[in-house]
């Protein structure tokens, strides 16, 4: 069966199995490798993508549940002239990613948080963020990355990290 | 500051093109110009095994480790450019390729011969690996926090010395002045009073006519512009925009996907199949039987059992067809045993102490038992837990025509280039194995299992075959961190003085140091017992330091608590033998406020472990609310030596924390039926964005030897928190994890209520 949906402002049409996820969709079909699995079973939020401007898990997503739909995947997340998304800037800038594995999802799902809600609480951005899992641990980057791009929050931005000599004698 | 005494072997060399090649190597023959080939694009001049320069003086640092998260290549790097003076813009970095040349074993034998003063206790690990290194030259290991404290310090800066007092020596005959006057910075040589200044391109073809010195002058610390300085890490662009190819984006022409299934049971084997209904949907290929392999390698066997693969044109048609097969197992003698069973076993053989083996006797502990004022006994005990690598385990092969080429992302690729070889029944030389950044590793992606079974399919189906694990597959195939008891006693005398300390233990691994404690007890008796179980096991972040770190540093609370001491005064009462740790204590408790009082219903715990050569103490603040325990906070003090990267300590650290913390919350893999009862992050919890505290870290530059990073995180946060838990509700937790507990009602009616 065929199905048409745009991914990150592109029309695309596939003919597979209406009950195959778009996860697999984009991996396999689309040769768009950014968007990872991790468990299959919307537990881990690797493969978060977003569908009209909703984060879901592509895992658990039938494609045929997104006919006519626009899909914006990690690919799409910069802007068109290859600048990249505040929140991109802000993973470097804060370190985020370790293995990088997870970060795909977590970004998608930090961006749909930020387009609904400019200035998230701690609070709420462990609320969207928590179905994220990030086996690394970088929790304490990614909400600082987050809140450090709502212009509006306070620019106290303390090091991770603080260095002393000791003598030992 | 210090002369390069190592035992290793030097040689320049050209290569084609009028280039220069130095070759550092631990061992004889190494053939630096056969290197020149196999380590990137053309042009590019090899200076020695770990750089290059080209004619546009951009250097290359090629770094015999794998990228799994811990910003391996940066750190490496920021080693040998600040020895080199090299431009820290102008620098590349690339993993080096699984050939015999890039082998880890030349730093680990460097290291383990350099007359370095190893603690009496890990004499006998020294020896012993030297002699099972020796047997296994196809070490390629990223693991064991080892890469800046063996290749960084015992490559990576000898590399950068060397050649940088080449390019000195001959700017100096070339120009025709005082070698001393020559400058060296940003990748540039220059001298001031004759105002010169080239780039250290045009002297490669020169230094290929030197010899290099094996004893370059290293920098003193005071001087270091790159290393203990911020530099981002070149590998996370890649990493925030999807870019980045993980084995798992690997796409081959005319590529099939596989997934696969092993007994439930470790060891079974197959009775019979029946794929009648898998062959039926559409898109599948074949279902294939894998046979069992079996390599054994320095970290142990690796024995797959035989196992069933549906090939198909998607994995996700592979793994849906996986679920229609009917797959009856051959009985293991294990189909009864449950956690129950292997902790009831655990309990017996501590207590029949039977063959009891001794890590330390000090004292005469037996006696002073006998007539102390007080002992208190305890015992402990962990289950066993999964890695959970974000990255599925997969492999993609393609074996043919008598050659195979492997595509994956592991800790050990010369390793798993042989464990395909061995298993194919193939040459080395006819194995290419293509590394690639690793999503999480943890000590899982060490064991071959998965690549080999990959390569398995692909030699079946005569075409390339990426193999993808399924997420139920990784929980209940893995090589557990292993589950262990131990049991313990401590004596005090009548001024409540800790005398004695007791410990017995099932199942020794590594590192062997692991049960000991830094803290002067007059009398200590700490062994093991073997109880082994059916269940594999395996390396896990920080290894035996993991269980370890929680037995000792709870009991150690307890003998606090029964000596009527504050937790962090009792400790620090025991380490007047030991400054270092008293620093790193004492730093952690002040930056954590550790006399500060805490109302009712929170608490506040205190851990101190070295492992990796890094020593860690963590304060954790709890609060119990409605009987569940939130980790509010996290002060952790490391003194590694030496920070080469401090911010990627500090992510080290915080990441060693969470892996920790996310045991001890929730972290559980029980045998039931002889089989692990999990399958996936729904039943196998791990820590999310909600529950994570926050984390402050605190590095101690000591100017001791480096130590690790990677893993001394993890195993003092457990402790801390069960400490914590203890000081919030009185209750004492000896077996993790904590979701287990019910501390309803058990909060301690102490001070007002927060």
């Amino acid at each position: 069966m065929s199905t048409s949906f745009w991914v990150n402002g592109i029309r695309q049409t596939v003919d597979v199995d209406p009950s195959k996820p778009l996860l697999w969709v984009l991996r396999e079909e689309l040769a768009l490798t950014g968007t990872k699995f991790g468990c299959g079973i919307a537990q881990c939020g690797a493969c978060t993508v977003q569908v009209n401007g909703q984060a879901v898990r592509s895992c658990v997503t039938p494609i045929s549940s997104i006919e006519g739909s626009q899909v914006a995947t990690i690919e799409g997340l910069g802007s068109d002239s290859g600048d990249l998304h505040p929140l991109q800037q802000a993973w470097i800038q804060h370190q985020v990613p370790q293995c990088g594995y997870c970060q795909s999802g977590q970004l998608m799902s930090a961006s749909a948080l930020l387009d609904s809600n400019p200035s998230p609480t701690d609070a709420e951005i462990d609320a969207a963020m928590q179905g994220n899992i990030c086996r690394c641990g970088m929790y304490g980057r990614i909400r600082k990355a987050i809140k450090s791009v709502d212009v509006a929050a306070s620019s106290e931005d303390k090091l991770f990290y603080n260095v002393a000599g000791v003598d030992h004698g | 500051m210090g002369k390069w005494t190592r035992r290793a072997f030097i040689t320049t060399g050209l290569v084609a093109g009028g280039g220069v090649v130095v070759g550092i190597s631990m061992r004889p023959g190494n053939q630096v110009k056969e290197l020149a080939g196999k380590v990137g694009d053309e042009g590019g001049q090899l200076i020695h095994s770990y750089v290059k320069i080209d004619s546009e003086n951009v250097i290359t640092a090629i770094i015999p480790h794998s990228e799994m998260g811990q910003g391996v290549q940066t750190s490496l790097g920021q080693m040998l450019a600040e020895e080199l003076d090299a431009d820290w813009d102008r620098l590349r970095m690339e993993e080096a390729p699984a050939i015999g040349e890039y082998s880890t074993y030349s730093a680990g034998r460097g290291y383990l011969l350099a007359g370095i003063d190893f603690p009496e206790i890990l004499i006998p690990t020294v020896d012993g690996a030297m002699m099972r290194v020796a047997d296994s030259l196809n070490m390629q290991i990223t693991g064991g926090s080892m890469s800046i404290r063996t290749t960084g310090a015992m490559a990576m800066r000898i590399a950068g010395a060397a050649t940088r007092e080449m390019l000195q020596q001959a700017a100096a005959k070339s120009w025709g002045v005082p070698v001393n006057e020559i400058v060296t910075e940003d990748s540039h040589l220059f001298h001031a009073a004759t105002s010169r200044r080239e780039p250290y391109a045009s002297f490669a073809s020169t230094i290929a006519e030197m010899t290099p010195s094996q004893t370059p002058s290293f920098k003193d610390p005071s001087e270091y512009k790159i290393v203990g300085t911020h530099k981002p890490r070149r590998d996370i662009p890649a990493k925030v925009d999807g870019s980045l190819k993980f084995a798992l984006d690997v796409r081959l022409p005319g590529m099939l996907f596989a997934s696969v299934v092993r007994s439930p049971v470790s060891g079974g084997s197959i009775v019979n199949v029946n794929d009648s209904a898998a062959r039926a949907i559409e898109g599948v290929v074949d279902v294939i039987v894998i046979p069992e392999s079996s390599v054994d390698s320095l970290l142990g066997a690796t024995i797959s059992g035989e196992a069933v693969a549906v090939v198909a044109d998607s994995y996700w048609t592979a793994n849906r067809a996986l679920q229609e097969l009917s797959v009856q197992w051959s009985e293991t003698g294990f189909e009864s045993v449950s956690s129950d069973d292997i902790f009831a076993q655990f309990d017996r053989d501590i207590s029949s102490r039977r063959d009891r083996q001794t890590d330390r006797l000090e004292g005469e502990a037996d006696s002073v038992f006998s007539t102390a004022a007080k002992v208190i006994d305890a015992d402990y005990h962990v289950p066993y837990l999964a890695h959970t690598c974000m990255e599925p385990l997969n492999a993609t092969a393609d074996v043919r025509n008598g050659r195979a080429e492997v595509w994956v992302g592991c800790q050990n690729p010369l390793g798993f280039r042989r464990d395909v070889a061995n298993v194919l029944g193939l040459d080395e030389e006819n194995v290419i194995l293509h590394n690639h950044a690793m999503g999480g590793g943890f000590g899982r992606k060490s064991r071959p299992d998965y690549a080999i079974q990959a390569a398995q399919l692909a030699q079946a189906m005569g075409r390339p075959v990426q193999l993808i694990w399924s997420r139920e597959e990784d929980v209940r195939q893995d090589f557990y961190r292993p589950a262990v008891q131990s049991r313990f006693r401590a004596a005090f005398d009548a001024d409540n003085k800790l005398v004695a300390w007791e410990n017995t233990y099932t199942n020794k691994n590594e590192p062997i140091e692991a049960p000991l404690i830094p803290y002067a007890v007059p009398a200590q008796d700490i062994g093991f017992v073997s109880s082994p179980t059916h269940v594999p096991f395996g390396a896990w972040r920080s290894v035996d330091h993991s269980q370890h770190g929680f037995f000792t540093e709870s009991f150690i609370d307890e003998a606090a608590n029964a000596a009527g001491k504050d937790s962090f005064e009792f400790r620090a009462d025991l380490l007047n033998d030991s400054p270092r740790h008293l620093v790193v204590l004492t730093k952690a408790a002040e930056e954590a406020e550790w006399s500060k009082p805490l109302p009712a219903g929170r608490g506040r715990g205190i851990s101190l472990q070295e492992s990796f050569g890094s020593i860690v103490a963590q304060v954790v603040e709890v609060s119990i609310i409605n009987g569940e325990v939130f980790v509010n906070r996290v002060v952790a003090a490391i003194d590694p030596g030496l920070a080469v990267a401090p911010d990627g300590i500090a992510a080290q650290v915080e990441s060693g924390i969470i892996y920790g913390l996310s045991a001890a919350l929730h972290g559980e893999i029980t045998i039931e039926n002889g089989a692990v009862a999990q399958s996936n992050f729904d039943d196998y919890q791990t820590l999310r964005m909600n529950e994570a505290p926050v984390i402050e870290t605190h590095v101690i530059n000591s100017g001791h030897d480096i130590g690790g990073a990677g893993e001394p995180g993890t195993p003092g946060i457990a402790p801390a928190l069960a400490n914590a838990v203890f000081d919030a509700t009185g209750i004492r937790v000896r077996q993790l994890p904590l979701k287990n507990f019910d501390l309803d009602f058990q909060v301690k009616e102490t001070g007002v209520a927060g």
